[in-house]
C-alpha cells in the first residue's frame, strides 16, 4: 500500500487561482521522496491537502490507504508535518510545545514526556527544554518543529523546506538525522529549495510547476535526461590573444580574464577542448562542472513549461 | 481516536487554555475586578444610595447579579475569541488542525476554557460584591444553570467570531458594537418596569435581558421576564450555536483554505 496516492488531485482557490491541476502521484512506503518546484508551484497546497489544512476541490488523496476526507482521523494519525513557517506559541517552553502536541494525538503525558526526551535529545534541544521558544535560534526553531512533528511517531513525515535559513553544519546534521529516521522505516516527503539537499537525500523526485507534475522519477533517471552540462575552466594566467583562437573553435563564454565557461552535450567536445588548451599552452588550474546538475534540470524543466505557457 | 485518546486531547486543549489565561492574569482577571469595583463604588454606593429600593432590595443588591453576569459574558466571549483568533493569526492553530482531534473535541475544549474563565471571573466579581453588600441566594439551581448556559453560549459566540475574523478589527466588532450595548441595555442597571411600554417591548428583543433576569431570579427571586421562557430561549440559542460552530469546523470555513 502506497504511503501517498494522489489521483487527479485539484485545488482552485476562491480567488480563482488553480494551485493544483489534477495531480497524480504515488509514493511507496519507506521512501525518501523529494517534491521540488518554484515558489507558487503548488507544493504547499499539496502538503496542505495531505495534512488537512487545505480543502481539495476534486480528486482523491490517500495516506496509507486512508482517504484524507472520509478517514481523516486515521490519515492524520499517520502524518507528522514540519511546516515552512514557525507556527508554535513563542511564549511556551520547548518541552511544553512538544508535549502539548502529543496530547492532541491522545498520547498520555507520561509517554509524551518519554518521546519528547528522545527527540529533543536526538535533535540537540534537550538542554533547551525549559527555554521559551522565542529565545531559540532559527536553526533550533526548525529542529523544534521536527521534534514536535515526530512526537507521535508518524509513519509519514512531511517536511516543507525544513532547512531554510539553517547553516551548513546544522543542515548536514539534520540530513543525518532524517536519513537515520528514513532507514528506520519512516516515509519522508521533502520539499526544498536546496537542490543539492534533494539530490543528497531523495530516492525519487517529482518536479511540480504551475500545479502540475512536470517530471517524476529517480534522481539518477532524471539526471540522465540532462544532456547539456556546463564546464568551468579556471586558468592559471589571464587570457591573451590566444583566446580568439579558442572562441573560433568552441562556444566558450568569458566570465572573467581567468575563467571560461563552456556548454557540452553529454561531454562531447571536452577532449577537443582540453587538447586545444594544451596546444595553445593555456595552463588550467582547475576544471569543474558548473552547477548542481539537478538544479540545471530543474531550471530547464520549469523554464520550458513557463515558455510554453507564455506561447499559449 | 478511541475515547481515552479523545479525553486526553480534550484535557490538553483545556489545560492549554487555563495555563494561558492564568499566565496573563493581569489582562484576564485584574481588569474586570477593577471595573466592577468601580461600578460598585459609583453606581452601587454613591448613586445607588440615593435610588429607591427595587422590590425588597437595595439598588446595590439589585445590580450585583447583573454585574456578575456582565463579567461572565465578557470574559467567556473574550477568552475564546482572543485565544482562538490569536492561534489562527499566529498559525498555532495548525498544530491542532493537523492532529486527528475531532471537531467536537476542539469546540468542547475551547468552550470549556471560556466557561472556566467566565465562572472564575464571575466568582471574583461576586466576592468583591461581598465587600459592599449582603448577598442572598433564592435558587441555587437558577444561579447555576443561567451562569453556566450563558458562559457556554458566549464562549461559542467568541469561537464563531474568531473563525470569521480576518484581523484584529474583526475581533473587536462584536464586543464593541453588539455585546456592550446589549449588555448595558439588558437590565443590568435597571428594571425594565421603569421604562415606558414601548421601550419595555424593545428591551424584550434583547437576549441578554433574559440571561440577566434569569440569573437575578436565582439571587433575588424576582425577574422582569418569565424565567422558564428565559431558560428555554437560552437552551435553544446554545444548541443553535453548537450546531453552527460544528458546521463551521466540519466544512473548514474560516479555518482551512
Amino acid at each position: 500500500m502506497e504511503a501517498i496516492k494522489l489521483t487527479k488531485l485539484a485545488k482552485t482557490y476562491d480567488t480563482g487561482v488553480q494551485a493544483l491541476k489534477g495531480v497524480d502521484l504515488c509514493v511507496p512506503p519507506g521512501m525518501f521522496y523529494g517534491l521540488l518546484g518554484p515558489n507558487g508551484a503548488g507544493k504547499s497546497t499539496l502538503i496542505g491537502i495531505l495534512s488537512g489544512l487545505t480543502n481539495k476541490t476534486s480528486g482523491e488523496a490517500l495516506i496509507f490507504g486512508y482517504d484524507t476526507d472520509k478517514e481523516s482521523v486515521e490519515a492524520k494519525s499517520a502524518i507528522g508535518l514540519v511546516p515552512q513557517e514557525f507556527n508554535f506559541n513563542i511564549f511556551e517552553k520547548v518541552i511544553d510545545i512538544v508535549v502539548k502536541q502529543a496530547g492532541y494525538y491522545g498520547i498520555p503525558r507520561a509517554e509524551a514526556l518519554v518521546n519528547a526526551e528522545e527527540y529533543l535529545k536526538a535533535l540537540g534541544l534537550w538542554d533547551k527544554r525549559n527555554a521559551k521558544s522565542m529565545t531559540l535560534s532559527g536553526g533550533m526553531k526548525r529542529r523544534l518543529m521536527i521534534a514536535r512533528a515526530l512526537i507521535h511517531k508518524p509513519k509519514l513525515l512531511i517536511l516543507d523546506e525544513p532547512t531554510a535559513g539553517v547553516d551548513i553544519e546544522l543542515r548536514r546534521g539534520m540530513w543525518d538525522f532524517l536519513r537515520e529516521l528514513n532507514e528506520k522505516g519512516t516515509t519522508i516527503i521533502l520539499t526544498t529549495h536546496y537542490l543539492e539537499e534533494a539530490e543528497a537525500l531523495c530516492e525519487r523526485i517529482a518536479i511540480i510547476n504551475h500545479g502540475e507534475i512536470v517530471e517524476e522519477g529517480t534522481v539518477k533517471d532524471l539526471l540522465a535526461k540532462l544532456s547539456v552540462e556546463t564546464y568551468v575552466f579556471d586558468l592559471v594566467a589571464p587570457l591573451d590573444e590566444r583566446l580568439m583562437e579558442l572562441v573560433k573553435k568552441f562556444e566558450v563564454r568569458i566570465i572573467d580574464p581567468q575563467t571560461l565557461e563552456m556548454d557540452l552535450v553529454e561531454g562531447e567536445g571536452l577532449s577537443e577542448m582540453i587538447i586545444a588548451l594544451a596546444r595553445l599552452d593555456i595552463m588550467v588550474r582547475s576544471m569543474r562542472n558548473k552547477a548542481n546538475r539537478l538544479e540545471e534540470l530543474f531550471v530547464r524543466l520549469t523554464q520550458t513549461k513557463d515558455k510554453n505557457n507564455t506561447h499559449e | 481516536m478511541n475515547s481515552e485518546k479523545i479525553w486526553i486531547a480534550y484535557k490538553t486543549i483545556v489545560r492549554a487554555e487555563v495555563v494561558r489565561f492564568f499566565r496573563i492574569w493581569s489582562q484576564t482577571f485584574l481588569p474586570p475586578a477593577i471595573t466592577t469595583t468601580l461600578y460598585y463604588v459609583i453606581f452601587g454606593t454613591f448613586i445607588g444610595s440615593q435610588i429607591d429600593p427595587i422590590g425588597d432590595f437595595t439598588y446595590m443588591q439589585f445590580i450585583v447579579p447583573g454585574l456578575v453576569m456582565m463579567a461572565v459574558i465578557t470574559s467567556s466571549f473574550t477568552n475564546t475569541v482572543s485565544s482562538f483568533f490569536g492561534a489562527k493569526f499566529q498559525r498555532q492553530l495548525e498544530e491542532l488542525l493537523v492532529a486527528p482531534v475531532p471537531p467536537v473535541v476542539v469546540v468542547a475544549g475551547y468552550v470549556t476554557g471560556g466557561v472556566i474563565r467566565g465562572l472564575l471571573t464571575g466568582l471574583l466579581v461576586l466576592i468583591i460584591a461581598l465587600f459592599f453588600t449582603h448577598i442572598t441566594i433564592f435558587s441555587w439551581f437558577a444561579v447555576g444553570v443561567f451562569i453556566l448556559l450563558t458562559s457556554i453560549m458566549f464562549s461559542l459566540l467568541g469561537l464563531v467570531t474568531a473563525i470569521f475574523a480576518k484581523n484584529f478589527d474583526g475581533v473587536q466588532i462584536i464586543p464593541n458594537f453588539v455585546l456592550t450595548p446589549l449588555t448595558y441595555l439588558g437590565g443590568v442597571f435597571y428594571s425594565i418596569h421603569m421604562l415606558s411600554p414601548f421601550w419595555q417591548g424593545v428591551s424584550k428583543l434583547n437576549p441578554i435581558l433574559y440571561m440577566v433576569n434569569g440569573f437575578r431570579y436565582g439571587f433575588l427571586g424576582m425577574s422582569d421576564v418569565h424565567v422558564g421562557a428565559s431558560l428555554c430561549m437560552l437552551v435553544l440559542m446554545s444548541i443553535a450555536l453548537v450546531v453552527y460552530t460544528m458546521h463551521l469546523f466540519r466544512t473548514g470555513r474560516g479555518l482551512r483554505h
